[in-house]
């Protein structure tokens, strides 16, 4: 360890959760893919191994028997708090294994499927442009904090019909439970308590007056096996869509326009070549996966040559596996016309991203109407983008400059 | 060609209708399902990139045989 306390041994003693390893996690996956021991091991935030190639990773994902899902967060829970459910409220189906997994998933599949999902594209256009026209006259924007962060919670709350003038509110809760919060289970346990007490409220309301074509009131309706689903369900819902559905999303569409600040011919590329649009954001998906679960481990077993113990966390490391040379040629190159990619940014198996359809949405109408109306823009400086990391990584500070009209 | 999509194995990704969206679509769940098989001439090489896009390895493609 060093005096400031970062690693000195990546390969035993990782931390995903330092400046340097959220700044560029790539080269210390990479070591610890390419040593003896691909799985590793740190004993730091209460202990966790991580997988880093695509296989390994891949199969993690598929063995949900043995790797669960009852806490998808890396660091436990303080002493005397449970793991998982907050006051009876989980975050299902992220959070649920078999047999429930397969009900909590199936009631809100249908809503985040291509063709109901395609139903927010104008209105995200709309909201595009609208931040944009706030500061293209600057001839300067933080494409982190004034764009991609502004994006996904209005479109989330237009979903659950939920006052879009709390955005700031939301921002401030999701990022005391998936960023700040990992590393202070304090304000993890304040914000986790404001989605709860919000989300009661919005169900109370809709049970005194349901409303037309309402999300919220929707869940409440759902049966299953010929009764109502429970109210803890709907609740874990509304906290999954609003934990899970806003700053992996914002991350992905802030790290996407970070790379095209840098790379002009990529810029020109989309520009010139509009066909290859679908290609590109599966391709940017993958070199800059914002995600990376949990898993806890159900029972002692062996897992390529590692003795995983019951009780056990496990990182999935998606963001390793998309960077695996076995799996991709030139992993870390941005190949925006990549033509082979089966890239796991939503995970892989049965917990695939429920809102995966609904996520490439966003980020393909965010980075389209950017480049319509800001073709050519570029960082002010590098050296002064900041980072969030840990289980959820992106830009939160990119400030980029452009000429205006 | 031939094209199946293993619904045991499939979930919901997506990435074969990205790659080939005649060939390939979704269900009321997001699933995959397939929208053209025997696969047309022209979306053959789209039908093969949607096999080698899909994470879960659900789909499998049978060429037709050489004349």
């Amino acid at each position: 360890m060093t005096p400031d306390g970062s690693p000195t041994d990546w390969l035993s003693d990782y931390d995903i959760f330092d400046p340097q390893f959220v700044r560029d996690p790539y080269p210390v996956m990479s070591a610890i893919r390419e040593s003896s021991c691909p799985v590793a091991h740190s004993d730091r935030w209460g202990g966790s191994w991580m997988p880093t190639r695509y296989d390994d990773v891949v199969a993690a994902a598929q063995e949900y028997d043995i790797f669960t899902s009852r806490n998808i967060i890396v660091v436990p829970p303080p002493t005397g708090q449970v793991e998982g459910a907050y006051a009876g409220v989980a975050a299902p189906p992220i959070t649920s294994d078999p047999p429930e997994h397969h009900w909590h998933r199936r009631i809100i599949l249908p809503t985040f499927a291509p063709q109901a999902v395609a139903k927010y594209e104008d209105g995200t256009r709309a909201l595009c442009n609208r931040l944009i026209d706030d500061f293209i006259d600057a001839g300067e924007a933080d494409a982190a904090a004034d764009y991609a962060q502004q994006i996904p919670v209005r479109v989330i709350a237009a979903m659950l019909g939920v006052p879009l003038e709390m955005a700031d509110e939301f921002t401030s809760w999701v990022r005391g439970v998936l960023e700040i919060g990992l590393t202070d289970p304090k304000v993890r346990l304040e914000s986790r308590m404001k989605i709860l007490g919000f989300f009661r409220a919005q169900l109370d309301d809709r049970k005194a007056n349901p409303r037309e074509d309402d999300l919220i009131t929707d869940l409440l309706n759902t049966q299953i096996d010929g009764r109502p689903v429970p109210e803890d369900y709907v609740m874990g819902v509304c906290n999954l869509m609003l934990v899970a559905g806003i700053d992996t999303t914002w991350s992905a569409i802030g790290s996407s326009l970070w790379h095209l600040a840098q790379h002009p011919a990529h810029r020109r590329q989309l520009r010139e070549e509009p066909e290859i649009w679908p290609t590109a954001l599966e391709e940017l998906l993958r070199a800059y996966s914002p995600v990376t679960m949990a898993r806890i481990v159900d029972r002692d077993t062996d897992f390529r040559g590692c003795p995983i113990h019951a009780g056990d966390r496990v990182l999935m490391s998606f963001p390793a596996a998309n960077r695996d040379p076995r799996q991709f040629e030139n992993p870390d190159e941005v190949i925006l016309d990549r033509e082979h990619n089966r890239h796991v940014a939503f995970g892989s198996g049965i917990h695939r991203c429920a809102g995966s359809n609904l996520a490439r949405l966003e980020l393909r109408v965010a980075l389209q109407t950017w480049l319509q109306r800001i073709p050519d823009f570029e960082l002010v400086d590098a050296t002064a983008v900041t980072w969030a990391g840990g289980q959820v990584r992106g830009p939160r500070r990119c400030v980029v400059r452009f000429a205006t009209a | 060609m031939r094209v199946t999509v293993d619904g045991s194995k499939c979930h919901g990704h997506q990435m074969c209708a990205i790659a080939a969206p005649t060939v390939f679509g979704s269900d009321d769940y997001g699933n995959a399902v397939v929208l053209a098989d025997p696969v047309p001439d022209v979306q053959q090489a789209a039908a093969r990139r949607a096999e080698a896009n899909c994470p879960e390895r659900a789909i499998t493609i049978e060429e037709d045989p050489l004349p």
